[in-house]
């Protein structure tokens, strides 16, 4: 078995009367990409903070890169490159002042910084816009900056808090693209985010949050045939007959889930006796997000 | 089970690299607003210098022995070190953690709250030693006699800003809006500012109001550059400067609580 580069036991965060985290285990294995998937509230960026030590856990055992948290935090944080959901770049510098910034931060050589900075620009493919300030930058780059100062001192482990949260497709498919290389080179990833399309095509493994823990953990591909089956017999409607569905499928003894417009029946595969119509596709991770997760909106 | 290699040396407290690191961030970051940094911490004493020194200086020839734009010269000083330390220090940290989230991104890397609030408390206090020297130096255009005490207020001025930075950080960590700034800088900030003897000397005031005035850690700085341009008192002078030195070190533990508090959750 994989060494792990992160494991948590049984951690517990409370604010006041709000449990945040609530007795969470999690295991990331040096070289995958983790994906922890949950809705708003769920406390993906709590845990991000935990693993950082800018929350202290009030129960439970954290160990990042072999280091315990918080005693030892300052160590793993020398090896781990942290990418924050919101934008905390110094908007007034440049590209390349950013990244000499974070070169010093990370402690790097004086005699490897310049070869660093080269290498994050490179990277992030921001060589030509090295000297402009970053208020001048697209929401893209400005991602991709964060990116590559994460990565300037090439940590063994990059934390990534919703990296792609709030960017058109275009740039997520380039930020995906930039994350995916990332993986190649042997990084530890564990990302956190809400978008199923992003954690199914990038992470080895999918963590799913809901209220704090952990509702299911595996490969996206077993995940859905384990909770959603092979096929989803999609149905659409009025309401009421919406309900019917519902039902009747419940009354089968299947599991459904609303989108909104239809009603999903999952596990529908070799259900031939089956008498609803509508329209078979493939089970998918949204699927699995949902009925594990909950439709209501917390 | 977890992973064991490259665990590198334990990282201490107060470490120098990490120090370094949030030093080089404000180093950079200087460059990009150093012009009305400047300007708004030198020019404000350096008006209140000539408006003093030229107004009342013109109804009264010397107090304390001392020609009057002398002792203003000299008294702003401390206001310029209070004007460039405290003020920036509340509203630049309350700035950096709450709109830029700056903090968060240091935190991120090896550095610690205390090593965060330490170094840039070191950075205030140096560009207040600088910005202190400005209204002496203004002061020498208009007669101040050069002296080699002069060379010590540059200290002099670092250490009480170093004092007034982390006075400032604390106030931010405590702070819930920039609005709570107006109760420090009305209750606080205004007359201590006013009773440190920059414009008129305490010496009229009565027993008791000497004695709080001890209490107020700019006076000390005004006494103390005085005495450095003017000639030093010895053994009191060093009190004073220990007494400077016990407040920055009291505040600066006070600003690692108040914004560790802020910072960790």
């Amino acid at each position: 078995m994989a060494d792990l580069a992160i494991c948590l036991r049984g951690v517990v965060k409370r604010y006041g009367a709000i449990t945040a985290v609530d007795g969470l285990d999690l295991d990331v294995p040096e070289g995958t990409c983790v994906g922890l998937l949950g809705p708003n509230g769920a406390g993906k960026s709590t845990t991000m903070r935990l693993l950082t030590a800018q929350a202290i856990a009030d129960e439970g055992e954290l160990e990042v890169l072999g280091f315990r948290l918080p005693e030892e935090s300052k160590q793993a944080r020398a090896q781990c490159g942290v990418v924050p959901q919101l934008d905390n770049l110094d908007t007034t510098l440049t590209v390349e002042q950013n990244l000499l910034v974070f070169a010093h931060l990370y402690r790097i050589e004086r005699s490897k910084r310049r070869e660093a900075i080269e290498r994050a620009l490179k990277m992030s493919k921001l060589v030509d816009r090295r000297g402009s300030r970053v208020d001048k930058l697209s929401g893209g780059m400005r991602r991709r900056l964060l990116i590559a100062r994460a990565l300037v001192h090439r940590p063994r482990l990059a934390l990534l808090d919703e990296p792609t949260v709030g960017l058109d497709p275009q740039v997520r498919q380039e930020l995906w693209a930039l994350i995916d290389a990332l993986r190649t080179e042997g990084t530890t990833i564990l990302m956190s985010t809400h978008y199923i399309e992003e954690a199914q095509r990038l992470a080895d493994t999918v963590l799913i949050m809901s209220h704090g823990s952990a509702v299911a953990a595996g490969p996206p591909s077993e995940l859905v045939l384990e909770h959603a089956g092979h096929e989803v017999l999609e149905v659409y409607g009025p309401p009421a007959r919406l309900a019917e569905v519902e039902a009747e499928a419940g009354a089968a003894g299947m599991r459904t889930r609303r989108t909104g417009t239809s009603i999903s029946i999952l596990g529908v595969d070799g259900t031939n006796g089956f008498t609803i119509d509508g329209e078979r596709r493939p089970a998918n991770l949204e699927d699995v997000f949902v009925l594990l997760t909950g439709e209501e909106i917390a | 089970m977890a992973t064991a290699e490259a665990r590198g040396a334990r990282l201490g407290r107060l470490e120098r690299s990490a120090l370094t690191g949030v030093l080089v961030r404000e180093a950079v970051n200087y460059s990009s607003y150093w012009k009305s940094s400047t300007f708004s911490s030198t020019v404000e004493p350096t008006i209140y210098l000539l408006a003093f020194g030229f107004g009342f200086g013109s109804l009264v020839s010397t107090i304390g022995g001392y020609d009057y734009v002398d002792f203003v010269g000299t008294g702003t000083v401390a206001t310029a070190v209070l004007f460039s330390s405290a003020f920036p220090a509340m509203f630049g940290t309350f700035v950096k953690y709450q709109f830029q989230r700056t903090y968060d991104a240091i935190l991120a890397a090896p550095v610690d709250t205390e090593e965060l609030v330490t170094a840039e408390a070191l950075w205030i206090a140096t560009r207040a030693g600088v910005y202190g020297c400005v209204p002496m130096l203004v002061a020498m255009v208009f007669g101040l006699d050069p002296s080699w005490g002069m060379l010590a207020v540059p200290f002099i001025g670092w250490v009480a800003g170093f004092g007034w930075a982390c006075f400032g950080i604390s106030i931010a960590g405590y702070a819930k809006s920039f609005e709570n700034f107006n109760y420090v800088v009305s209750a606080v900030l205004t007359p201590l500012f006013l009773l440190a003897g920059s414009f008129f000397p305490l010496d009229n005031f009565p027993q008791w109001a000497q004695v709080l005035a001890n209490l107020n850690p700019l006076h000390h700085c005004v006494v103390l550059v005085r005495h450095a341009v003017f000639g030093s008192d010895g053994w009191k002078d060093l009190a004073r400067l220990g007494a400077l030195a016990v407040f920055g070190l009291l505040v600066w533990r006070i600003a690692i609580h108040a914004m560790t508090r802020k910072l960790i959750d």
